[in-house]
This record gives structure tokens, C-alpha cells and sequence, in this order.
């Protein structure tokens, strides 16, 4: 209880040194499934030490924009993404970028928890493990208990690194999948829904976390809720039917939107 | 829809007690017939434990007769030297024969001797022989020795002939039952553990036979059958399910697969007739090529099981791994592999339980043969435990009756003994999350 009190009275939305360093930005972005063309030109950028939420209701596109941002829908056969996605100067989607690489700078977490099932201590040594992060035993302690601390888990699992991480609740499984996630060093980190497996408790310290990983990450989180929309993040958009209807900055979405759609969403007449 | 107008609130759900009763009673009723479903496999699965029990049991005891067999170092060893090659030579049919006339003083015409010889197994030279090349000391004393009686004798023993039959009919005369209720009456015979169905490879006599030949035939069989088909089997899955395109090609890949999984066994004895041993020439007989055959004819069913283990695993696992920056292979090796190894182990088992009970491809490339000797290694001779069941089912003698049903026990024993590994190594390797 006493975690919840601080998350809620903590200044979530206080505005920090905000560079306006562009991370990602995508450019013209559609995505087909087959025929079917489930997103269409979508123009956004993601600035550092931002959060941005994207929200719309079900079916409008934004899980499939947020997969195009780590080349997780190359995983899909029948999946086809157009137009171009900048990272660092960089097109990701171009011939000379290694998705397996672009994924070790683009961190995921998912809907549901999805821990590995093996020890807490080799579901966040896995990842530095396979990029060879690690060269001394010593080194990948550290990076364990560091990304278990950013992640703000390390008091309540310290002493049983050693048990499966599948034992854990349905929140502190979601702390440990983003400190695996933590666990590469990425530079993006994005989250699709993360907390909608969570109850009301594990949600405000997913939140609260989220503010604290904004120091260090460009994030971009998608979600159904409109409150956690207006609490986490800096920046919202508004997706609906595969377009890209609204973005701005987060007060302004919530009090003051342009878009007749957008105030309807946020009013809850539509979704 | 419907232009009707309903007003669903002045439907209300039928709550009568008779439609309540009777939707319990179609759940009492469906829970019935599953019970009687149940009840039948137990009952039928039962029937058959002691059909076979009951005609094998008797198998695994064979008749005995106390003898004094004196140990002549004359005969035996003259010369004192203990050396097992001297002691084989010796003549211990002689040996044998002397001690068996000197029970029965009063058989005298050669021709009664040789019946009354014929009561015991023709092994019990090599018995003798065996003992005293094993432990020197008994040559030259006299021992009581429990001797293998023969297949007839043994059998009148267990009760399989009928005293009542005319002589002509029985396969034991009037005088040899009267010699041998002799010795029943002085306590001689007795029935003791069977140790040569164990030990021993095929016979013609029955009280020679034994098990061991085709149980090491088996073994080396399915050690072929292994070797060749985990690897192969595991690796054409994971490619199929993971790395190859979806396309026409392999859909006309898995059709092919489903359908092999489909074909008669015999077929692949032809195969392996046609192709091992007419045109590689591999030895015939041998469990070589009884594995090679084997190996194809559960490959398809291995392919099939290792790939709805593989499906099995579930994508949020796969999305984790490839979430952090782990490349395809890597997904596969470290995830999607021991993930799915419990499923995979557990149809390779299942396949290989088959393959051991399968005869049919077999008799296609001569393992049906006739073999004496307990086979070293895999280009050797030999049969395994389901032909040399269908041997002795097809033998004439009243002996190899008991002898069938025993060796069809040891199958089970087996079969059961496989998938019992089978569920603990699932048990052992299954993780949950």
C-alpha cells in the first residue's frame, strides 16, 4: 500500500528536462496483412526521455505500428510494412540493418507476462549472455541485480534469484520481463499494454516505474486506458481505423483535441 | 432477422423441476456410458493379461530329475590336468547314460534305454559338462544333480497330457510313465526355475529354448532404429515447423508425411528387401537392416509428434526471446527446443514401442530365419521378440505353446517398461509456466 501511495502522489506528469532529440520517426508507415491494410500512412516521431502513449480503440492499428518499431512483425508471413522508420539516421526496415541487432536497441514488453521459464537470475542473464555483454561471471551479477533495481524488484526477489521466474505474481513477472528487457541495454524501450494483466496495485508500480525508465529511454507504450495514457506519458497519439488521427502532447490530447473523433474517444462516445 | 417482435423479459428460462432432472439424468447418463466404455478396455485388457498370464506362467518353470551322477576322473580327466579344454572333450553322454541305467537296473534291451533316455533333455551332457568344467572339484565324486527332464516329460508334469488317451495318441508311452511315476514316487522330480528361456537363443527342443537371442536381436534393433531416427526425425520437425517457407512445396511435404505414417509396414520390408538388401547388399537377417527399416517406418510418426510438440510451445515464449535480441536459431536452441523435448521424447518412445512389436517388415528381409546363437552385434543374425513369438506360435510342439504365451509376456514386460519411461521422462523435463 504504502508503494501504491507514492506512485499516486508521485509528480507523474511534472515536465522534466525535455530534450527534443528525436529518436524514431516514421515516415509514411503502412502495414498490410495480405490483402488486408491494417495501418496507413502514419507519420509520427519519438523523442528521448519522452514517453508516448498511443491509444484508440480496439483494432485501430496501434499494437501493429508498435511491433513495426522493433521489426516484430517480421515474424508474420503474410505481413508487409511500407514507408520507412528513421532511428538514428538510420532506416531500420532498409537491407543493411539486422532486425536481430535493431532488437537488442529496441527492448519489448508484452501484453501478458511472458518470463521464461527458468530462474529469475537467468531470465535477465540471458539476454547480455547471447550478446556477449559479459565477459567475467562478476559482470553479469551486476548487470542482474542492476536491471532487477531499475526495475524496481530486486528487495522482493534477491534472496531466491535461483527460483523460477514463472513463480512470481502476475506484476512483479511484468517488473522482471522489463528488466530483461533493461537487461540489454537497449534504447527504446516499447511496451504493448503491459499492464492490462495487472490488477490496480501492480499497475501504479509498472507506472511509477515507467517515469523513473524515462531518464535513460525513449519509450512508447500503448494502451487502452486513458488515464494511465494521461498519467505516464509526455506525448499521446490517437489511432483509429489504421489512421493516425491526433498527436500532440499529452495535456493538450486530454483537455483540447482538434479532431472531432478524438474528443469522442477520450469522452468515451466511441471505442 | 425475424419482423417479430419478441419481449424477452416475458420469456422466462424453463426452471421446472422436470427439465432440470432430466438434464441431470442426460449428464448421469453420459457419465455411464463413459464408465462402461472404461469398464470394457479394463475388462477386455484383463482378459487378455490372463489369457496369456495363465498359459505362460507355466513356461517359466521346467521339470527336474535328481540324479547321482558319478564324476569318473578316468572318464573325465585322466591325466589330472583340470583344464577346461580337456574337460569339454570329455565323453559325458557316456558319463550321463551310466547314471541314468543305474537307476533303472532293469532296462536292458538298447531299445528300451534309448526311451528311457529320451525322458531326459539331450542337454544334460552339456549340463555335466558345464559343472564339471566350471568347478574342477567335482571330478571324481558322485553328486546328486537335478537334470533337465525333456520337453515330453515336462509337459505330462504340467498336466498338458492326458494319461487317459490311447498309447498310440499320447506322446509319452506306458513304459515311460511308468518310469517316471517311479520317480515321482521316490520324490525326484521337481519343477525348478527355468533359467535357460533367459539364457539361451532358439531351439527345436523346446526345453533348449530360450529368449535371450531375440531379446539381444531387439535391443540391437532398436538401438539401429534410435540412432538413425531421433536426429533425423528432430531435425526435419524443427526445419519444417520453424525455418521452412509455408508454401505448395511443403505442404506437399506434410501430405507426404501423414500419409507415409499411413502405409503398411510391410511395405517398408519391401522397401528394405528391394533396396537394403538387393541392392546395398547388407547382410540379411541382420538388425541392421531390421533397424534401417524400422527407422523409416517411424520416422513419419516421430516427424509428426516432434512438431505439434514444437507447435505446442507457446509464441509468447518465442516473442520474449526474440524481444531481447535473440536471433531465430537462437529462439529455437535455447527455447523453443527444451520447451518441446518432454513432447518429443515422448513420441519417440511411442514410436519406438512400436517399432519394437512390429514383425511384418521383418519377415521381409529374413529376420523370420531360424537362430540358434544370441547375435554380437548388429550385422550378425538374427530374430527379435515378436518373430520369435510368431515362430513358436507356429511350432508344432506341445512345449512351445507355454513358450509363446511366456515370450509374449516378455514383450509387454517391455512395451510397458518403454512407456513408462516414456511418461516419466515427460514428467522429468516438463516445465510449466
Amino acid at each position: 500500500m504504502e508503494n501504491m501511495a507514492m506512485a499516486l502522489d508521485s509528480p507523474v506528469n511534472d515536465e522534466p528536462a525535455v530534450t527534443e532529440e528525436t529518436k524514431v520517426s516514421a515516415r509514411d508507415v503502412g502495414v498490410f496483412y495480405g490483402e488486408a491494410n491494417a495501418l496507413r500512412d502514419v507519420n509520427i516521431d519519438f523523442k528521448v526521455n519522452q514517453v508516448t502513449s498511443l491509444i484508440g480503440p480496439s483494432g485501430c492499428g496501434k499494437s501493429t505500428f508498435i511491433r513495426c518499431l522493433n521489426r516484430m512483425n517480421d515474424t508474420i508471413d503474410s505481413c508487409r510494412v511500407v514507408g520507412s522508420i528513421i532511428m538514428d539516421g538510420r532506416d531500420i526496415y532498409s537491407r543493411d540493418v539486422d532486425p536481430v541487432e535493431l532488437r537488442a536497441r529496441v527492448g519489448m514488453v508484452f501484453q501478458k507476462p511472458n518470463p521464461f521459464p527458468k530462474s529469475i537470475y537467468d531470465n535477465i542473464a540471458y539476454g547480455p549472455r547471447i550478446h556477449g555483454m559479459a565477459s567475467r561471471g562478476g559482470e553479469l551479477d551486476a548487470i542482474v541485480e542492476g536491471s532487477l533495481r531499475s526495475a524496481g524488484l530486486w528487495e522482493e526477489v534477491k534472496d531466491r534469484l535461483a527460483e523460477p521466474g514463472t513463480g512470481l505474481s502476475g506484476g512483479q513477472q511484468q517488473r522482471l520481463c522489463i528488466a530483461r528487457a533493461i537487461a540489454v541495454s537497449p534504447e527504446v524501450i516499447l511496451m504493448d499494454e503491459p499492464c492490462s494483466a495487472l490488477d490496480p496495485i501492480a499497475t501504479a508500480k509498472i507506472e511509477e516505474l515507467i517515469d523513473e525508465l524515462r531518464q535513460n529511454y525513449t519509450i512508447v507504450i500503448v494502451t487502452h486506458s486513458m488515464q494511465q495514457a494521461a498519467r505516464v506519458s509526455q506525448r499521446t497519439a490517437f489511432f483509429h481505423l489504421g489512421n493516425l488521427v491526433e498527436q500532440g502532447d499529452t495535456e493538450h490530447i486530454f483537455t483540447n483535441p482538434d479532431d472531432d473523433r478524438t474528443k469522442a474517444y477520450i469522452t468515451g462516445r466511441i471505442g | 432477422m425475424t419482423d417479430q417482435v419478441v419481449d424477452i423479459r416475458a420469456l422466462k428460462p424453463d426452471l421446472s423441476p422436470e427439465r432440470i432432472s432430466r438434464r441431470y439424468a442426460a449428464e448421469r447418463r453420459f457419465r455411464l456410458y463413459g464408465l462402461v466404455a472404461i469398464a470394457v478396455a479394463i475388462f477386455m485388457l484383463a482378459l487378455l493379461m490372463v489369457v496369456i498370464v495363465s498359459k505362460g506362467y507355466s513356461a517359466f518353470v521346467q521339470t527336474h530329475i535328481l540324479v547321482e551322477v558319478t564324476f569318473d576322473r578316468e572318464v573325465i580327466d585322466p591325466d589330472d590336468t583340470n583344464d577346461p579344454e580337456v574337460i569339454s572333450q570329455a565323453n559325458f553322454r557316456g558319463i550321463a547314460r551310466g547314471a541314468i541305467r543305474k537307476m533303472f537296473p532293469e532296462v536292458t534291451s538298447r531299445r528300451d534305454r534309448r526311451q528311457l533316455y529320451r525322458i531326459f533333455s539331450s542337454e544334460i551332457d552339456f549340463q555335466l559338462m558345464r559343472m564339471a568344467r566350471d568347478d574342477p572339484s567335482v571330478i571324481g565324486t558322485t553328486r546328486q544333480v537335478w537334470l533337465k527332464a525333456g520337453a515330453d516329460i515336462d509337459m505330462l508334469t504340467k498336466g498338458f497330457i492326458d494319461r487317459d488317451v490311447p498309447e498310440s495318441n499320447r506322446r509319452v508311452n506306458d513304459k515311460s510313465l511308468g518310469w517316471y511315476d517311479r520317480l515321482d514316487e521316490q520324490q525326484l522330480v521337481s519343477r525348478r526355475f527355468n533359467t535357460t528361456f533367459f539364457t539361451a537363443a532358439d531351439s527345436r527342443e523346446p526345453e533348449q529354448a530360450g529368449i535371450l537371442g531375440a531379446l539381444v536381436g531387439s535391443f540391437l534393433t532398436l538401438a539401429v532404429t534410435l540412432v538413425l531416427v531421433f536426429p533425423v526425425g528432430v531435425s526435419a520437425a524443427v526445419y519444417l515447423e520453424e525455418f521452412a517457407p509455408k508454401n505448395k512445396w511443403t505442404d506437399i511435404i506434410e501430405v507426404n508425411i501423414n500419409n507415409l505414417a499411413a502405409v503398411p509396414s510391410i511395405v517398408f520390408g519391401l522397401l528394405g528387401l528391394a533396396v537394403f538388401l538387393n541392392f546395398f547388399e547388407l547382410p540379411r537377417s541382420a538388425p541392421l537392416v531390421g533397424g534401417i527399416v524400422l527407422a523409416l517406418m517411424t520416422l513419419p510418426t516421430i516427424i509428426i509428434a516432434s512438431r505439434s510438440a514444437i507447435m505446442a510451445v507457446p509464441p509468447s515464449i518465442r516473442e520474449a526471446a526474440l524481444g531481447v535480441g535473440a536471433s531465430h536459431m537462437q529462439t529455437v536452441a535455447h527455447h523453443v527446443l527444451p520447451l518441446a523435448l518432454p513432447g518429443m521424447l515422448t513420441g519417440t518412445i511411442i514410436g519406438m514401442a512400436r517399432a519394437l512389436g512390429e514383425t511384418a517388415p521383418l519377415l521381409m528381409i529374413g529376420m523370420v530365419a531360424f537362430i540358434v546363437d544370441i547375435p554380437g552385434s548388429i550385422t550378425d543374425a538374427s530374430t527379435v521378440l515378436p518373430v520369435q513369438v510368431f515362430l513358436w506360435a507356429d511350432a508344432p510342439e506341445r512345449a512351445f505353446v507355454e513358450r509363446t504365451s511366456a515370450a509374449t509376456l516378455v514383450l509387454l514386460v517391455f512395451l510397458v517398461a518403454m512407456n513408462l519411461a516414456a511418461i516419466l521422462l515427460r514428467k522429468k523435463f516438463e516445465r510449466r509456466w
